[in-house]
């Protein structure tokens, strides 16, 4: 495949159309036979899925320190629930984000 | 203000409410406050991590969890239990927070972009940065990078991508969250992992050309 216009072939454009499920495994056996195939033939897809795999990667590293709800915030919000006799302690526990 | 009853004399360290046991719908359905303060105390930084992040707003974020919970009290009389508990305050929370930008700029939500993958991006940046080493990777930088690449998706595809990526919703709930069939959620992630592909891409490029 040239690589002055990636991608272009109407096979590569098919192909990402179900490359999110392929990394994620979830693409059905016959779809990623056909990937496959195609992957051992075009470089560029190769990158593509590599370098998607990665990103997939780096949101489930980097992103695993997410905010969390500041005292304040938490004292308003029982309060605007009229729910301040709750507040007391903090032992209680959040849902797991994931 | 909502106008919850007088509290019940039940404290909430009884044995009878150990925290760990899951939230009771029929109570919640039953009036008991107790109850309404430990799924808020369950619930509550999940639903303001995910406004947070979807409005990158600390006041707005506020805003939209005080209405979730205060919505969330008024409804439970009519929530059939078909859908999990978080999955339906997911969903109040994701429509007050959509509403919002709605109200304050139609545009960000009135220009769908289309569906396909294919058709999203005209060229793909092939860049081979799969191979850089963790700590070039995960640097502080990338992080920063990564965080507002995320921020900058189209709500559309952010809201799908929050959901399914950073509070680990699977499609089914997400499809159910959004009001939103399977297909369109897959598609959605789709998109907005290839757009963050993207913009990673530019960004890694830049740095094997030592442009920066």
């Amino acid at each position: 495949m040239s690589t002055e216009t990636p991608m272009s072939s109407p096979q590569c454009r098919h192909l990402l159309d179900s490359l999110s499920d392929y990394v994620d495994g979830t693409l059905q056996e016959s779809l990623c036979v056909e990937i496959e195939r195609h992957l051992a033939e075009c470089e560029d897809c190769r990158v593509v899925v590599d370098t998607l795999r990665r990103t997939v990667y780096l949101v489930q590293t980097l992103e695993q320190d997410q905010p969390t709800l500041p005292s304040d915030v938490r004292v308003r919000l029982f309060h605007k629930l009229q729910l301040d006799e709750f507040l007391e302690g903090d032992t209680m526990t959040e849902a797991p984000a994931k | 203000m909502v106008h919850l009853p007088r509290p019940k004399s039940v404290t909430f360290f009884s044995p009878a409410h150990p925290m760990t046991e899951p939230i009771s719908l029929e109570a919640l359905k039953a009036g008991d406050k107790a109850e309404f303060a430990r799924f808020v105390q369950t619930h509550s930084p999940a639903i303001y991590r995910l406004a947070l992040r979807m409005l990158n707003n600390p006041q707005d974020a506020e805003d939209i969890l005080q209405e979730t919970f205060i919505k969330a009290y008024q409804n439970l009389p009519r929530f059939d239990g078909r859908s999990k508990l978080s999955t339906w305050l997911y969903r109040i929370a994701t429509n007050e927070a959509l509403m919002l930008i709605r109200r304050r700029k139609p545009e960000a939500l009135s220009v769908e972009a289309p569906e396909g993958t294919s058709e999203m991006q005209e060229t793909l940046e092939i860049v081979d940065w799969s191979h850089m080493p963790e700590e070039a990777l995960l640097s502080d930088e990338v992080r920063q990078y990564l965080r507002q690449a995320i921020d900058a998706l189209p709500h559309t595809l952010k809201t799908v991508f929050l959901l399914r990526e950073i509070e680990g919703l699977s499609t089914r709930e997400t499809a159910e969250v959004l009001g939103l069939s399977e297909a369109a959620v897959k598609t959605r992630l789709s998109r907005a992992r290839l757009a963050l592909r993207e913009r990673l891409s530019i960004y890694y490029r830049d740095r094997l050309e030592g442009k920066s």
